[in-house]
């Protein structure tokens, strides 16, 4: 574990080095902390304000007011599931329900066996062909249930 | 000789297997001997025929196969397909297809057309001949040519783009700023995604003519964190612009600076508010501002800021290359030029159509969308968002106009139109109005932070019938708080999806469930 927590500090401090300088940098340093280490923890908050001159609960404050950046771990892939107005012409319920049941998770939760973090997306601008799922950054429209069980299968192997 | 096939590189064609497809044929011409250049370009807009691939023929026309999945391939390669063959997916040329020629393509002229990140090609067509115009005129010149215009925000707010600029122009300061609002969070809008995909380098040019008109030197572009393909390509064509020189300290051997740079957003739909998302640019809450002061007097860093949408800005190369007076004759009423409008939701033709303003619902719907896909009745279409109204089908011969629109509660915005057959449930749509706005809302003002998690309890209790009558009253009375009370257009304008719906369908709020 020691080495994990050095790799991740060293990852952060190169982050903070290469974004110095640079006018507005906090939702660029978030965005690179959380693709790099996958989610933004306490302690990344703490050193990312002391590093910017501002105080932890503004840091807090910003990465928990956007929707993207998560404050805990995800599964091995991020599945988002839109449901705005053209999906749900399109009966996105149904999938919605389907996912659910077969990851047994709700809206921010991770299946147990740690492979999908399941998100609601507010459109994902594929509204000509939905319903619409985000897998990572793949893309699927028309999405039935018997299309998502594929699309599940596919990505539990990789 | 090498034939060449293209194939679009388009988020949605992806969704429908584009790049399965395009593997697949590389497999079947290696397979074949046939050598083939495989060139991925932007989406026609046609997404019903998403994976569409277009093979050159003998005599240099595109010839248009559609949809084209990969495990259709095989039996069209057989059948001739890098030939031209005649076979039943077989579509001739786009520009001979109706949905197609029906069109009036300004601002999408190149999309599906050129590789989005090849600057000779873009050149080739008609790419930076407006920049090379405007470098040779003053910045008040080539701000009177944007007004002149009479392009709007095509964001949704229909501000006189040339306004913006003349007031960024009027200011002293060291630095100005040309920001691009790219966070097209809109259901049912995907005009800017397709630009930015399909034709990159003519957002660039547009900001960049932006930045020379202004004397801005740094420009940012605002882009959606669901948009990662729009990314990609937009920061290709920026590393293309700035090596050939259209970027960078002296642009285009001017001796004009300008520096541009993506920045990604991070899934608040509140950055669509202009003034949410210059704080979000700062690296704050987005949180929305009071005005005054304008973004133009006072917006990034505090300093005089052009924001513009995508498709504002992305329709000023052609404005400046053409003239004011070509893009002006397109339109009605105060509404000119075109407007690229997305048919989304529930129609079998859905996909992107730019068509000068004045165009009716119902030609939109029918002539072009298909009717719906489910092959049901079309009982409720949204235009503009989610902050759109609920039109019914007595409304869908208004023509698609800034002021014709606003005469009758609803708004074009930013072109999205998602349509509903009759198995829809207008009042869980009004429902979900509030709720989208209980989770986007910003929080600073309480109208819309507290209004809509009250507008979602008072819908719950008519949908459960709970003294209906006094709920839909206290429902009427609180858009009127929200719509009047708060800060911005999403607290302000939520009422419209949700008294457009009790309006339009009142059934649908009165029957037990």
């Amino acid at each position: 574990m020691a080495a994990t927590e050095f790799d991740n500090d060293s990852t952060l401090e190169r982050i903070l080095a290469e974004h110095a300088g640079m006018a507005g940098p906090l939702l660029p340093i978030l965005h690179a902390v959380q693709d790099a280490l996958g989610h933004i923890a306490p302690e990344h908050v703490a050193r990312i304000a002391a590093a910017l001159n501002l105080s932890r609960a503004e840091v807090h404050g910003v990465v928990s007011f956007y929707h993207y950046f998560r404050q805990h771990e995800p599964g091995r892939h991020v599945l988002q599931v839109c449901r705005a107005e053209a999906c749900q012409a399109m009966h996105c319920e149904r999938t919605e329900q389907h996912v659910k049941q077969q990851l047994g998770v709700d809206y921010g939760g991770t299946s147990p066996d740690g492979v999908f973090t399941l998100e609601a997306a507010y459109c994902l601008g594929n509204c000509a062909a939905a319903p619409t799922v985000m897998v990572d950054e793949k893309l699927y429209g028309r999405v039935t249930p018997e299309r998502l069980e594929a699309i599940l299968a596919e990505w539990r192997n990789r | 000789m090498s034939v060449r096939v293209y194939i679009s590189r388009d988020a949605a064609a992806q969704a429908l297997g584009a790049d399965e497809t395009a593997a697949a044929l590389q497999v079947a011409a290696a397979a074949r001997g046939t050598g083939i250049t495989l060139k991925r370009v932007g989406s026609r807009g046609m997404v019903w025929l998403e994976p569409l691939v277009e093979v050159e023929d003998a005599n240099g026309q595109r010839i248009a196969y559609g949809p084209l999945t990969a495990d259709r391939v095989p039996e069209l390669v057989k059948a001739g397909l890098f030939a031209a063959a005649p076979h039943e997916l077989r579509l001739g040329r786009v520009e001979d297809l109706p949905w197609f020629a029906k069109q009036e393509r300004l601002t999408f002229a190149r999309v599906g057309v050129t590789d989005p990140v090849d600057l000779d090609d873009y050149v080739a067509h008609g790419g930076y001949a407006g920049l090379k115009r405007a470098l040779g005129m003053a910045g008040a010149e080539i701000v009177d040519e944007v007004l002149e215009s009479g392009l709007r925000g095509r964001g949704g707010a229909a501000f006189p783009t040339g306004i913006k600029w003349r007031t960024v122009l009027e200011q002293h300061a060291v630095q100005k700023y040309v920001v691009c609002n790219a966070d097209e969070g809109d259901s049912g809008t995907f005009s800017d995604r397709m630009l930015m995909e399909g034709d990159p380098l003519c957002l660039v040019e547009g900001m960049t003519i932006a930045a020379i008109a202004v004397g801005a030197t740094r420009g940012y572009i605002y882009l959606r964190c669901e948009y990662p393909h729009a990314g990609h390509a937009l920061r290709e064509a920026i590393d293309v612009a700035r090596a050939r020189g259209y970027l960078g300290p002296d642009v285009c051997g001017s001796g004009r600076a300008f520096e541009l740079e993506v920045r990604m957003g991070a899934g608040a739909y509140i950055c669509g508010e202009e003034t949410a998302l210059l704080e979000s640019l700062e690296g704050k809450r987005a949180e929305v501002r009071y005005r005054p002061p304008l973004p133009a007097i006072k917006g990034l860093f505090g300093q005089p800021t052009i924001i513009n949408n995508v498709i504002s800005l992305a329709s000023v190369p052609i404005i400046l290359e053409r003239g004011a007076a070509f893009y002006r004759d397109y339109g009605m009423g105060r509404s000119r030029g075109t407007l690229p409008i997305q048919l989304a939701g529930n129609l079998m033709h859905g996909g992107l159509v730019e068509k000068a303003f004045g165009v009716t619902l119902r030609e939109l719907l029918y002539d072009f969308g298909g009717g719906s896909a489910s092959g049901r009745p079309i009982r409720a279409v949204q235009v503009g968002g989610p902050l759109g109204a609920y039109l019914p089908e007595s409304q869908f011969d208004t023509p698609l106009d800034y002021e014709a629109f606003t005469a009758i509660g609803a708004l074009v915005g930013h072109g999205g139109i998602v349509a509903f057959d009759d198995t829809v449930d207008m009042a869980r749509m009004a429902r979900y109005a509030m709720e989208f706005c209980a989770i986007e809302s910003c929080g600073k003002c309480t109208p819309c932070r507290i209004g809509s998690t009250r507008g979602v309890e008072v819908i719950d209790r008519i949908l459960q019938g709970v003294e209906r009558q006094a709920n839909l009253a206290q429902l009427e009375n609180l858009c009127e708080t929200m719509q009047h009370g708060s800060l911005c257009g999403l607290g302000g304008m939520t009422p419209f999806p949700v008294m457009s719906a009790v309006k339009h369908f009142p059934g649908d709020f009165s029957r037990d469930r």
